[in-house]
Order: C-alpha cells, then sequence, then structure tokens
C-alpha cells in the first residue's frame, strides 16, 4: 500500500487500559486449572508478571528493557529445571507457556503484540484439556473463550462499549457453532500420535499394574476414579456375577506375584448360554489390557486373547477408548491344559511361609481329591473369623503365614494371595486374577459404572474335568463383598472416600445423575473416533468413506453454510420504510419522463419543478409532494395517508 | 504493475472495480466492489489453528478438536462480519465550501448506515492525499466525515478516490472498497498580498474624492440590501431595533476601482497575474470599495458585497480552464 501510517493496522494502534485489562482476565481465566496443578511459585510469578504490567499502564510508565525481559525468563526456566529436572516434559513445558504468556505482556505495546498473546490464550486453552476434558473444564474454557474473543473485537473497535463487543464475540462463537459442528464430525480422523510423546505424557493414571504384592489393591480401592463403564444391552448381570477380568497372575517370589512371561497357546472362545451384549468405555489406563466380564467370547477390533483368557490391546490404551463385546456367565469347561502350563501354576518359592505349606500338606493327605482341597482351604476362611478391612496391619517376610494365622485382617489382594499359595502347596494348579468386581448401576440410564475401588484379586484352580474354575476366597469369607459391593462390606473408617460410605445415599444419587451426562459426554463427544465417523458416513449412506469424500462433503457443506451466513447477516439491512420506497419510486417514475431529482433538491423544489416540466400530472405531482412531506417530516403518519401516497404514485403515469 | 495496467485502461478498471468513476448522488457499497482479504494477524491466526490441529491430532483431545473448529468456524463468521461491516452502507458527498489554492479543501462525505447494526471503525481515506478518518456509525444511523485536502492548484478539486476499510469484529480480514463520488470544490488562485492600484481614468475623478480608500471610517447605517455581507450588518442595531442594517464606511461612499487584467506588468505569468488580482479582489472587498474585474473576455462592473466577490474569484479560478 503506502507508507502513510494506517490507523487500522494493529502494529500502530498502542494497548489501551481496557484492552489490557480484558486480556489479563482472559489469559487468568485460562491459566486458573493450571494454577491449581502448578507449583505456588510459577502462579505467583505469572500474577505478579501481570500485575507488573498493570501498574506501568497505571504509571504511564515505559516498559521494562528487553534485557530484563529476558533476565526474568531465564531465571524461570532456571527454577522450572530445577523443579522437574527438565524442561522437556508436558509438565514443564505448559507451565513455560503460563509464565511465557506474562512475560508477552511485558513487552506488549501495540495491538499486535496483544493479538499475539489472546492466540496464546487460545492455545492455553487446549494445553487444559491435556488433563482433563470433562464438562466443567469444557465450560469453564467456553468462558475463556468468550472473554479472548471479546478481547480481539475490542482491539478492532477501541471506541465500541465493553458489552457491545462482548455481544459482538458471543455472536461470532454461536455463528460458529455450526460450522465447528460440521467440522468436528466431517473432518477427516486420523488415529494418533503422529510423533513421540513427552516421557510424562501419560502421567498420573491409576488402575492395575502387572503385579500385586499385599497392599496394592487396597490403595487402589481408595480412589473413586472411574476404571470404566458398561452399557448392556438389555438388563446387566447381577453384582455377584459381574467380575470383570483383568490381569492373570501365574509367578509368586514370596511377596508379590506378577503376571511373568507370557506362554504360548492359542485360547480357544468359549461357547455357552446365557451370554451378555455390552460395550465398554474404558478410561486410559497406559497398560494394554482391556477389562471384560467373564468370560469373554468374543475379541475387539486391534485386541486380541492371550493363552490365560486375558484380553490385550494392541496399543496401550491412552485415552478412553469403546468396544464392543459378547460375555458368557456358563462357559462350557475347557479340559485340558498345557503341561508347561499347569507345572507353572503350582510353583511356589521355597523357604517362605512353613506354617501355610505345613498346613496345605496336611490337607493334600487327608484328602481325596483337588476339589476336596479346595472346599476345605475355603472353609478354612470361613471359620478364620477375618477381618475385612481398606487398613490391614503390615505384612513381614512371611506375608501369607503371617495374614492367615496371625493378623487375621486383610482386603481381597491377602485372601486370595493366600489361598492360592495354599493351593499351589497342596499341588493344586492355581493362579491369581486381578480385576474389578461389582460396579455401581446407574438407576438413571442402566449403566455400570466400575470405579477403581471396585478393585478386586481373586483365584481360579485348575480341576480335571472342569477345567480352570473361579474361586473368589474374599467371596467365602465375605458373601456380603460381592453381593452388594465393598461399600458394604468393608466397616466404615476414615479410610473411605466420602462417596464409598453408605449412609451417603442421597449425594450418590445426585452423582448418578451427573454420571449419566458424563458418561453421555464422553461417548458421543469426546469418544468422537475414526471408528464412529466411518459408522456416521456409513448410517448416511456413504460406505467406506475415505478422506477425499470427507474433505469434499466438508468443503461444500462449509460453503453453503457461509453462503447461508452471508445472507441470513445481510437480511438484517434496514428495508425502506414504505413511504421512502413509495416515493423512490415517485422521483424513478419521474425520471423517465426527464425530471430527474437533483442530490441537494429537497421534496418542495423538487415537485414544483415537476409540476411545471409535467403539466398534464401537475395535480398528482404536487399532491403526493404534500404527503410525503407530511409523512416524512410531520406528525400525521397514519396508514390510511400511506396507502393514498402509494396509490397515487401507482397512478401517475410514466409517458 | 498491475496497478499501472489499469491505470493505462480505464475500461478495464471499471470493469474490476465494478463501476464508472464519478458517480453521481449516492452512492452504495454493493457486495460486488467490497472487496476481501486476510490481514497479517489472520494468517498468524490460520498458524495457531494449524498448530491447534496437529496438537489435537498428535494427543487424540476431541475438546482440542472441538476448540480449533470452533475457532475456524468462528473465523469464518468474522469474515462475513467484516464483509457486511461495509456492505451495502451508503456514501453521499456533501457541499464542499470554495478555498483558496495552498488551503485545504473539507470534502464532507455522510456515510448512511441503512442496518440495524452498527458499523464501528470504518476508515476513510483518501487516496490522493491520504487525509485519513476513522468513523463509528450506530446503528440505524449515519455518520459524518470531512477530509481535509490540500488544493494545491485553482480550479475544480474533484474528490478523486475514496478508499473505505475496516477490520472489525475480528481484525483476521481487512473488507474495502473504493468510492468516486461526484464531488468538487472550487478553488480560487492563491491570493497574493499586495496594495491595491491606484484609481485610474474616467473612474478616478470619483474615486479619489474619498481620500484614503482603505479608511474603514464608519458613516451611517442604512436599509440593508440582499447583496450586502453579513459582517457589514449592524447586528446591535438589528437586535435593538428589528429592522436589518447596514453598516456603511467613508471609503464605500463612491470609490470605484477597476481591477484590470491589461494594467497588470507583462513580466507577470498567467498564474501570478491571477494570484494578484485575486488578492486585490479580496482586499478591495475588505475595503468597502466599490470594485470592478476586467479579464480578457470577462468584465465585472464595479459593485461590492458577497455575491460580486464570489462571482469575480469564481471567474479567476477558472480562467483559461477548459
Amino acid at each position: 500500500m503506502s507508507a502513510l501510517p494506517h490507523p487500522l493496522a494493529p502494529e500502530l494502534r498502542s494497548v489501551s487500559a481496557r484492552d489490557l485489562v480484558w486480556l489479563i482476565g482472559s489469559l487468568a481465566l485460562v491459566i486458573v486449572p493450571h494454577a491449581l496443578r502448578a507449583p505456588w511459585w510459577v502462579t505467583l510469578l505469572t500474577l505478579c508478571l501481570y500485575g507488573w504490567r498493570v501498574y506501568f499502564t497505571l504509571q504511564r510508565a515505559p516498559l521494562p528493557s528487553r534485557w530484563m525481559v529476558l533476565a526474568v525468563a531465564a531465571a524461570a526456566l532456571l527454577a522450572l529445571w530445577i523443579e522437574y529436572r527438565t524442561l522437556f516434559g508436558r509438565q514443564p513445558g505448559i507451565l513455560l507457556l503460563v509464565i511465557f504468556s506474562g512475560l508477552k505482556l511485558l513487552e506488549t505495546r501495540t495491538h499486535r503484540d496483544a493479538a499475539v498473546a489472546a492466540f496464546l490464550a487460545y492455545f492455553l486453552v487446549i494445553t487444559n484439556f491435556l488433563y482433563t476434558q470433562s464438562i466443567p473444564t469444557a465450560l469453564l474454557m467456553s468462558v475463556a473463550l468468550l472473554a479472548t474473543t471479546a478481547t480481539l473485537v475490542g482491539f478492532a473497535a477501541p471506541q465500541r462499549e465493553s458489552s457491545a463487543n462482548l455481544r459482538t464475540a458471543g455472536v461470532l462463537l454461536a455463528q460458529g457453532v455450526p460450522a465447528a459442528l460440521i467440522l468436528f464430525l466431517l473432518f477427516p480422523r486420523v488415529q494418533g500420535p503422529l510423533w513421540g510423546l513427552p516421557q510424562d505424557a501419560y502421567a498420573g493414571m491409576t488402575g492395575l499394574s502387572e503385579t500385586m504384592s499385599p497392599g496394592t489393591i487396597t490403595s487402589l480401592a481408595q480412589h473413586d476414579a472411574i476404571a470404566f463403564r458398561a452399557e448392556f444391552e438389555g438388563e446387566p448381570p447381577l453384582n455377584a456375577l459381574r467380575y470383570w477380568r483383568g490381569p492373570v497372575l501365574w509367578d509368586f517370589d514370596g511377596r508379590t506375584w506378577s503376571m511373568g512371561p507370557e506362554m504360548r497357546g492359542k485360547p480357544s472362545l468359549p461357547e455357552g448360554p446365557a451370554s451378555y451384549r455390552y460395550a465398554v468405555v474404558l478410561e486410559a489406563h497406559n497398560r494394554n489390557w482391556l477389562f471384560a466380564l467373564e468370560t469373554a467370547a468374543s475379541v475387539p477390533e486391534r485386541a486380541r486373547m492371550t493363552f490365560d483368557g486375558q484380553l490385550v490391546s494392541a496399543a496401550p490404551v491412552r485415552n478412553r477408548i469403546r468396544y464392543e463385546l459378547v460375555s458368557v456367565v456358563a462357559p462350557a469347561p475347557q479340559r485340558t491344559e498345557a503341561y508347561g502350563a499347569l507345572t507353572r501354576a503350582m510353583r511356589v518359592p521355597k523357604g517362605f511361609n512353613p506354617r501355610a505349606t505345613a498346613l496345605a500338606e496336611q490337607w493334600r493327605a487327608g484328602a481325596a481329591n483337588d476339589a476336596d482341597i479346595v472346599m476345605r482351604a475355603l472353609e478354612f476362611l470361613r471359620a478364620g473369623r477375618y477381618t475385612y478391612t481398606l487398613e490391614p496391619p503390615p505384612l513381614g517376610v512371611h506375608s501369607v503365614d503371617e495374614f492367615l494365622f496371625d493378623t487375621h485382617a486383610g482386603f481381597c489382594e491377602h485372601f486370595a494371595s493366600a489361598f492360592t499359595f495354599l493351593m499351589r502347596s497342596a499341588g493344586v494348579p492355581s493362579r491369581v486374577v486381578t480385576g474389578y468386581q461389582g460396579g455401581d448401576l446407574n438407576p438413571y440410564d442402566r449403566i455400570v459404572t466400575v470405579r477403581q475401588w471396585d478393585a478386586h484379586a481373586w483365584s481360579e484352580v485348575f480341576l480335571s474335568g472342569r477345567g480352570w474354575v473361579r474361586v473368589d476366597p474374599t467371596a467365602a469369607a465375605f458373601p456380603r463383598r460381592v453381593e452388594s459391593g465393598v461399600t458394604l462390606a468393608v466397616p466404615q473408617s476414615a479410610a473411605m472416600p466420602l462417596m464409598m460410605q453408605p449412609n451417603m445415599e442421597w449425594l450418590r444419587s445426585m452423582r448418578n445423575r451427573w454420571e449419566a451426562v458424563a458418561h453421555k459426554w464422553n461417548v458421543w463427544v469426546l469418544g468422537y473416533s475414526p471408528e464412529r465417523q466411518r459408522d456416521l458416513m456409513e448410517w448416511v449412506g456413504i460406505r467406506d468413506a475415505d478422506w477425499r469424500q470427507l474433505t469434499a462433503a466438508l468443503f461444500s457443506i462449509l460453503g453453503v453454510m457461509t453462503f447461508g451466513l452471508l445472507v441470513w447477516s445481510l437480511r438484517r439491512f434496514a428495508r425502506p420504510d414504505p413511504v421512502q420506497r413509495a416515493w423512490r419510486a415517485f422521483c424513478g417514475k419521474l425520471a423517465r419522463r426527464g425530471v430527474e431529482r437533483a442530490p441537494h433538491e429537497g421534496p418542495r423544489d423538487y415537485t414544483a419543478r415537476a409540476a411545471r416540466a409535467v403539466p398534464d400530472a401537475r395535480r398528482t405531482i404536487l399532491r403526493v409532494g404534500e404527503l410525503y412531506i407530511g409523512l416524512r417530516y410531520g406528525a400525521h403518519a397514519s396508514a390510511p395517508r400511506v396507502a393514498r401516497l402509494q396509490r397515487l404514485v401507482r397512478a401517475l403515469r410514466v409517458t | 504493475m498491475i496497478a499501472r495496467l489499469l491505470d493505462r485502461n480505464p475500461r478495464l478498471a471499471n470493469w474490476i472495480w465494478g463501476f464508472t468513476p464519478p458517480e453521481r448522488g449516492t452512492v452504495v457499497l454493493v457486495h460486488r466492489r467490497v472487496y476481501i482479504l486476510p490481514t497479517r494477524l489472520g494468517w498468524l491466526f490460520a498458524a495457531t489453528l494449524t498448530i491447534l490441529l496437529i496438537g489435537s491430532i498428535n494427543y487424540a483431545l476431541a475438546l482440542g478438536f472441538g476448540l480449533t473448529f470452533l475457532l475456524a468456524g468462528m473465523g469464518i463468521a468474522g469474515m462475513v462480519q467484516t464483509a457486511r461491516n461495509l456492505a451495502r452502507l451508503a456514501v453521499t458527498p456533501g457541499r464542499a465550501e470554495p478555498v483558496f489554492a495552498g488551503d485545504t479543501a473539507q470534502f464532507r462525505l455522510y456515510l448512511d448506515g441503512r442496518a440495524g447494526f452498527d458499523r464501528p471503525a470504518i476508515l476513510v481515506r483518501h487516496l490522493g492525499s491520504g487525509a485519513q478518518l476513522v468513523l463509528d456509525i450506530p446503528a440505524g444511523g449515519a455518520g459524518e466525515v470531512v477530509l481535509q485536502v490540500p488544493a494545491r492548484h485553482r480550479g475544480w478539486l474533484a474528490i478523486g478516490r475514496v478508499m473505505l476499510e475496516t477490520r472489525f469484529p475480528l481484525g483476521l480480514f481487512r473488507a474495502w472498497s473504493y468510492v468516486e463520488a461526484e464531488a468538487r470544490c472550487l478553488v480560487y488562485p492563491q491570493p497574493e498580498r499586495s496594495p491595491l492600484p491606484r484609481a485610474s481614468g474616467e473612474a478616478a475623478r470619483g474615486a479619489m474624492r474619498s481620500p484614503t480608500p482603505g479608511n474603514e471610517d464608519f458613516a451611517g447605517l442604512r436599509g440593508y440590501q440582499p447583496s450586502d455581507s453579513p459582517r457589514h450588518v449592524a447586528w446591535k442595531a438589528v437586535a435593538r431595533t428589528g429592522d436589518m442594517l447596514t453598516k456603511q464606511f467613508a471609503g464605500e461612499s463612491g470609490a470605484e476601482l477597476w481591477l484590470d487584467w491589461q494594467l497588470l506588468p507583462a513580466s507577470l505569468s498567467i498564474e501570478m497575474r491571477l494570484s494578484r488580482l485575486t488578492g486585490w479582489v479580496l482586499s478591495a472587498e475588505r475595503s468597502g470599495a466599490l470594485y470592478g474585474l476586467r479579464l480578457p473576455g470577462a468584465e465585472f462592473p464595479p459593485s461590492h458585497g458577497d455575491a460580486h466577490r464570489t462571482a469575480c474569484l469564481q471567474a479567476l479560478a477558472l480562467f483559461r480552464l477548459p
């Protein structure tokens, strides 16, 4: 263009106090969730930087020099490195951005810098979603989005009232929603990630692990985080039947059970009556296994079944996923097992738990078969007056002995571990299965929600002729555990999460309603995956839609929508009122007769001139002039007069 | 290069810009002539969206996709609103009072919103001179700008091309349009200050009866005539009596002065002669003398008053111009 100063160019417009207040407000809204997670000094430093910038504006002082800003940046970098020992993780990276938002403000002089800071606010919104995508976060971020957009509008219209700018921002976002919806549904989805993610990208996910030692499940049971939700076609099974199978543990070192190496073997999918069809929405837990109601009779996509009946996904579950399954309750027995597996299922470490070993050998000597030994062991546990508790006493080297004969108190992993050890010592092949048991049935949407506190461990023994049989020693000692869930089985104590306590029924009911909404959100908004996109396209009638078709559909719909928006927004132009329209028609008619109205000519002069020039229509012309002046400038607006004006104009002949 | 091409082919330019200058009366900015392109900030916004999209794909963030797409939709809506901020704006030129060369012409433009919404932050820039203003047009209302265009040469000064531009609401897009309305301003020659010529010839006999023609001694009041300058109306007397009265000055009473092109030194160029004559017309009018103007091909018999002065100045301004 030219070298002239351009009043609309953002780089030439300096930031006003109002702009700054809006910008800082938007940034503050965006960093609120980060502040709750960040070390306190990061929040404090950022707020101080914001406050410092405001101080400069209020004092009308020149901003700090570049060196000053660089020095603060270097100090912040060093402090972050001391805190995290790296700058490239997810958390330090995001906190760096948060601090940078304050530093950017310190060198913000013009609207261009301020707009960059506003874009940074948009970017910081998305960093919040790395931690949580819940409904409250989405709502807070919507407010932040509105504020940031209003800030941008304020830069473009500095003279306008803030409330008008806020309204404009709301209108813009609202008008953006249809396009966003179409893009969300049709934009070709690619399965991420595109490149390696930082080491701590998936930190902080809870769930079962590959090993089980005394205390692991107890500590897990104090979390109320959701493990997964299951949506059944038809009625869900009873609580006592809801065993969700997870990792199967084979190897015992005297204290810890672990999965050990996987063995070769082709599992056969079980068959049997009473099957359940259901969909599981599994929360991310950064491990490979999927949970299924025992016993899974189908394998989801991109997953396989191991030799011991676990469902394993091809990649670690790092995002919430949804899969559909069929399970049978009473599978036909699998009668044979590989010799290697059976010997592995009887291995116990030497030199541990002498008392338990002695007891098992005593049972072995007096029992007719393996099933008899199982019965004796369960009877022993039932009669032993054990306490089921979330606060079991710590155990020493001989953990099974101490639990069985001294402390008499434990959680399900203690029972499962002790029982399996007894079976192996008595020569009965057995293994530990971890997973979840039960889950809350939400009465509002009939969805079973399984939380970490439903984590459970049980055993499986191999009986000749019947194959692997599930034995739940905890259920033998405490039938209430599986009948009504863990909340009623353990004695109430402070260690229980608030929601887990039975007398919080009303709170749980409110929570159930909220959970039903959150589940819909998870499935329909957050769970929209490439598979769901394909389903949607098939439902619309496009089979095997590839990205080209999606893009074509996307752009044609977006084009039509933009055009529609244009037409709609132009509709709001004020149409001239009937009087004005009649007057324009009148002028047009006279112009065709050679009497054109000059731009400066008022109605009185014009009609007088026209009446002289067109004598045959003199009376009509003068009457139109009178009526128009009366209607337009006088106080005599009335419908009959408007109608008369229109009639007279229509009656005026052109030739 | 494109600009030069358009300069050489006015018809092509007219076809591209969608109008043939100058346009009479009110100019309405129909869509056809509102252009829109992203600003540098708009490209930066697009880059930000790309980063957001890549991040969303990489971390499989459903809400990240939602945010990215909502911002994209907002960008589209912003584009439409930016175009709308100018579309169907009605531009009407106002009257521009004559000025002297070397002063600034004041071109008035009325911008009628003709819409149920307000149109904030509209830049009006005179392309020839760079005179520019930013105004907000309220909903259902109109705005007025006065473009201060330097008047360099005598004659008619056409307003020329005016650009209207807006970046509201987001600053991501720039919509602009050109208007070349039929508005012109009469530019009188630049007045040269020099002493009035002596009254000469037959005029001198009457004229020199009053010893000092420039003297403005108050001589009395007389009845108002429509040609009298408002400056000479005795407003205090009007307020007292209710009758329009004009002050009479001693010098006025019979001095008769001819301002003659032919009497100027031959060494002066046309423009210099016109400047001197203009200066004389102003001085003579101020002195209250009766003065006439003689130009090759035009003669204004001695008189005085605003109408006479304007007629003389107009003749000087348009002397030998096509």
